[in-house]
């Protein structure tokens, strides 16, 4: 662990408990914010997304998409060509031309997101102004909103938080006491919490974002904000701007972080304890069984996190505690020691944090580590696996319905299936 | 501004990267946003190569712009030369780069490496994947073969095997791996030897033998013809314009290289493949005048023209290409057909032209394999784009006399065959055998009338927001579950509880 000594960069103030946290700059091996657009076209369904940025950015977002999707997708790309950049047209001008077309063509979109990339971001293309002026002309059928996810300012799930805080200003203000969970979740997992928090007696209960543009949920000083994902920061912030109270919890991954998440909420929301385990009592033991085989599969098992969505921090901390694995490092790309307080104090004392990447260097610790299971991106599963480790390559965790208590099984087998392949295999 | 759903090339970069990936001993630096390390998975995820690509990135962030970003880029090429150890370096800006014009080049130039650093200069808001290659791919043999060149009309000596290049595949290429292997065998069969394959698994060592032979075959013009103009022009080598693909087009290929080799016309031996007698077969008379519309890059778009029209007997619909560098040669072709080719990048565009024209077979991209599934139109890929189909675990060339047999096998199974078209034509009304079912060869699933528990309301909308693809599993499994539990109605909760159970 020389080469991680060498970064480690001392933050100002008393030491703080829980484990080393290690910051490491280089080349970074991750997406960039538009990646989350992959998963938020479908969540929100009347809603467009278009990015403004170049070939490159309309090839990853395709790319990343792995297979492409049948329907027509509900983003695009307006690339930006020599034209733009010299001056010959004028980028608000074309702009305006390709919105309107995009919006005649798809006359159902409520809502059009202006997604900055990296070239938009750097010719200082206003998509802030450019969202008001086609926001006056298309109201009041469509609403037209901006946010960047360039890579020059945010990595991979950092859009999503982009993109939510962006709809914040246009949430409607309430006076009224609610529960307000944020981050895009499977319809699956989203019923799921309804019908738990119900049976808690909480009520009510809304969820950013909504499946459609026009039931935004409302927002003011007696709103109770409950993440569910734990790259939120941004919105996080532009909620408690408009007065809601964050419940600081851990994150609903296994049993354990979805009890203590349901239970943070409870109390917040001043709901029977009682009440409440009665509610999560079925479920928890229905979770529990689930959990048993994959837990005798991965018990002692050595497992090594690159960072990629910052996820790693809350799925650690469910192999680590409800599943018996072993952490040798867990990289995450940013860490907000804040939001994740409760996680923190989780997760063993003797693993190595690492926030930010060297990925050639993150590459020699994991060789010399050999662990037992690497969670990786797309670009280097493949690599590994063919210098003998096991991988789970990590946008599943993301592309998968993986939170609360019926879904504890499933994230657990996301895990578990790579060795599980590895054992049925013959003849390699 | 041009408004893009999906795109048929990545940005030129990545056009350097296939050039880069394919050969050994070249690393390439390029200076980059970190989200634009993305490319390393159409690398490692749809070929499924067992390395990374040898790229680094510079990665820079917002922060970084502030700051000193040519610093941070000459600190990438000095530490991927001392950790990677290249025989060779490329360097170079993706698009966002390219907006803070830090001239990689002279900054590399600057380091002064102990080995050649080839600069390159790939305008990504003008240029594409495809160009992106060539133009690597030409300055890396400008640089290595440029030094070393031979004395114009240099004769061969007598009595040794004529000898050519073998240009143009590249990683991440439609089936290049396998093409290369059968014209290689193909050439060898003929006598002639492959001096040099390039760039797919040449070192720069390689590329400055380039001029050592008498004349070069241009697989892929899209990425060789200007690597193979410049030899040309430097060397006196001539090229290949005849594309090995089909029968006829390996006929044609195989006159041309004996040409080019001086052989003796009598002496070459035959290149008989199964598909032209399956052509000619009697079973084949069904496929006489099937309409067929043909869409991929130049090269792969005229090949397949060729093959369906006068191999298959195909009637052609439609013709295009998105190769915009070699839209005459695609016009060409389709003013013989009596057609206007349809030259475009548009996605939209072309699933117009397929849906106006109703074709019974698309021969396309995997952009058109989704046009045809969404117009429910029998469909086969020719061409690049490629996706992680595209690379067969078995052994499918396109091109020469096996490629012929994988182009017949490959287009013809997806249509109804012929008996089967009759019946469905005669008896229209009939349940199963009607004109929306699908070829009883693609094979379809019965259902299966059993006694089964009652879905509560709740648990049926539960299950519709599962996703379509495990709901028929999940469906069978929680009604399993409840026979054997002999529960009268399924709930939400016996729903969680059946999957618990076998989701161990």
């Amino acid at each position: 662990m020389s080469v991680l000594a060498q970064t480690a960069t001392t933050s100002a103030g008393c030491p703080q408990p829980g484990p080393r946290v290690v910051q490491e700059r280089g080349q970074r091996e991750v997406f960039c914010g538009l990646t989350s657009i992959v998963w938020l076209h479908r969540k929100i369904q009347d809603a467009f997304f278009l990015v403004v940025g170049s070939r490159t950015c309309a090839h990853l977002i395709q790319s990343a998409a792995g297979v492409m999707i049948f329907a027509e997708p509900r983003f695009a790309t307006a690339i930006i060509d020599e034209r733009d950049l010299a001056g010959l047209a004028d980028c608000n001008d074309e702009l305006d031309r390709v919105v309107t077309r995009l919006l005649e063509r798809r006359p159902d979109i409520r809502l059009l997101f202006l997604v900055g990339s990296c070239p938009s971001e750097v010719i200082k293309l206003d998509l802030a102004r450019a969202a008001q002026r086609l926001s006056v002309r298309f109201t009041p059928a469509v609403r037209v909103l901006n946010y960047s996810g360039s890579g020059i300012e945010t990595t991979f799930t950092e859009g999503e938080d982009a993109c939510l805080a962006a709809l914040v200003p246009t949430l409607p203000a309430s006076d009224e006491a609610s529960l307000l969970v944020v981050g895009a979740l499977a319809e699956i997992v989203e019923e799921q919490m309804r019908r738990l928090f119900a049976a808690i007696g909480i009520a009510p209960v809304a969820f950013l974002p909504p499946r459609r543009a026009g039931q935004m949920p409302a927002v003011g000083p007696n709103t109770r904000l409950l993440l569910a994902q734990p790259f939120l920061a941004e919105t996080a912030r532009a909620l408690e701007a408009r007065g809601a109270q964050r419940i600081a919890a851990a994150f609903p991954f296994g049993v354990e972080g979805t009890t203590l998440w349901l239970q943070a909420a409870a109390d917040a929301c001043g709901a029977d304890r009682r009440r409440l385990h009665d509610a999560i009592a079925l479920p928890q033991e229905r979770a529990r069984r689930a959990l048993a085989p994959h837990r005798a599969m991965l018990a002692g098992q050595r497992v090594f996190f690159f960072p990629d969505s910052q996820l790693e921090l809350p799925l650690a901390r469910f192999l680590a505690r409800e599943l018996g694995a072993r952490l040798l490092e867990i990289g995450t790309p940013y860490l907000h020691r804040q939001h994740m307080a409760a996680e923190l104090a989780l997760l063993p004392d003797d693993v190595p944090i690492v926030e930010g990447q060297d990925v050639e260097r993150q590459l020699d610790r994991c060789r010399a580590a050999a662990p037992d299971l690497t969670i990786c991106g797309l670009g280097l599963a493949n690599p590994l696996e063919a210098e003998g480790l096991a991988t789970k390559w990590s946008i599943e965790l993301l592309f998968s319905p993986t939170h609360g208590y019926e879904q504890a099984g499933d994230l657990a087998a996301l895990f578990t299936r790579p060795l599980r392949r590895r054992a049925l295999l013959r003849g390699a | 501004m041009q408004l893009t759903l999906w795109t048929y090339e990545g940005p030129p970069h990545v056009g350097a990267m296939r050039v880069a990936t394919a050969m050994r001993g070249v690393h390439y630096v390029l200076h980059a946003p970190q989200g634009d390390t993305y490319a390393d998975l159409l690398f490692t995820m749809i070929e499924r190569l067992p390395e990374r690509p040898p790229v680094t990135y510079t990665t820079f962030q917002a922060r970084d712009l502030g700051g000193d970003t040519a610093e941070l880029f000459k600190r990438a090429v000095r530490d991927a030369y001392d950790r990677f150890r290249p025989e060779l370096m490329l360097v170079g800006a993706s698009c966002t780069a390219e907006l803070l014009q830090d001239d990689p080049g002279g900054l590399a130039r600057a380091l002064d490496l102990p080995v050649p650093v080839v600069p390159l200069e790939l305008p990504a808001y003008q240029k594409k994947e495809n160009w992106g290659a060539a133009e690597t791919f030409y300055r890396l043999v400008r640089a290595c073969a440029g030094p070393a060149a031979p004395p114009p009309d240099m004769p061969r000596p007598p009595g040794t095997a004529p000898r050519c290049n073998l240009l143009g595949p590249t990683a991440l290429g439609f089936r290049h791996r396998d093409d290369v292997q059968e014209i290689r065998a193909l050439l060898e069969r003929l006598g002639i030897v492959v001096n040099v394959l390039a760039p797919l698994d040449a070192r720069p060592a390689d590329l400055a033998r380039l001029g050592t032979a008498d004349f070069n075959v241009v697989l892929y013009p899209e990425i060789a013809a200007p690597a193979a103009q410049w030899l040309r022009r430097t060397f006196g080598q001539p090229a290949t314009t005849a594309i090995p693909i089909g029968t006829q087009g390996t006929h044609a290929f195989v006159a041309e290289v004996a040409g080019l080799a001086g052989l003796d016309p009598a002496t070459v031996p035959a290149t008989p493949s199964r598909a032209a007698w399956y052509a000619r077969s009697a079973d084949s008379t069904y496929l006489t005048g099937k309409r067929v519309f043909v869409f991929g890059d130049a090269t792969h778009a005229i090949a397949a023209a060729r093959v369906a029209s006068e191999e298959l007997g195909f009637a052609l619909v439609g013709l295009g290409s998105y190769s915009r560098e070699f839209a005459r040669e695609v016009r060409e072709v389709a003013k013989s057909h009596d057609l206007d080719a349809l030259i475009t990048d548009d996605y939209l565009e072309v699933e117009a032209a397929i849906a106006a024209a109703q074709p019974d077979l698309v021969l396309g991209t995997q952009m058109e394999r989704h046009i045809a599934k969404r117009l429910r139109l029998p469909c086969a890929v020719i061409s690049a784009p490629v996706h992680v189909q595209d690379f067969p675990a078995r052994y499918s060339p396109q091109m020469g006399p096996e490629g012929a047999n994988v182009l017949f096998d490959s287009w013809v199974h997806p249509l109804t065959m012929g008996l089967e078209e009759h019946l469905l034509a005669m008896f229209r009304e009939d349940a199963e055998f009607h004109a929306g079912a699908a070829p009883s060869h693609l094979g379809a699933a019965a259902p299966e009338p059993q006694h089964l528990p009652v879905w509560s309301a709740e648990a049926e909308r539960e299950m519709a927001r599962i996703p379509f693809f495990v709901r028929g599993k999940a469906r069978r499994n929680t009604e399993l579950f409840a026979r054997e539990r002999s529960l009268a109605t399924i709930t939400v909760e016996t729903l969680y509880d059946a999957k618990a159970h076998f989701g161990r």
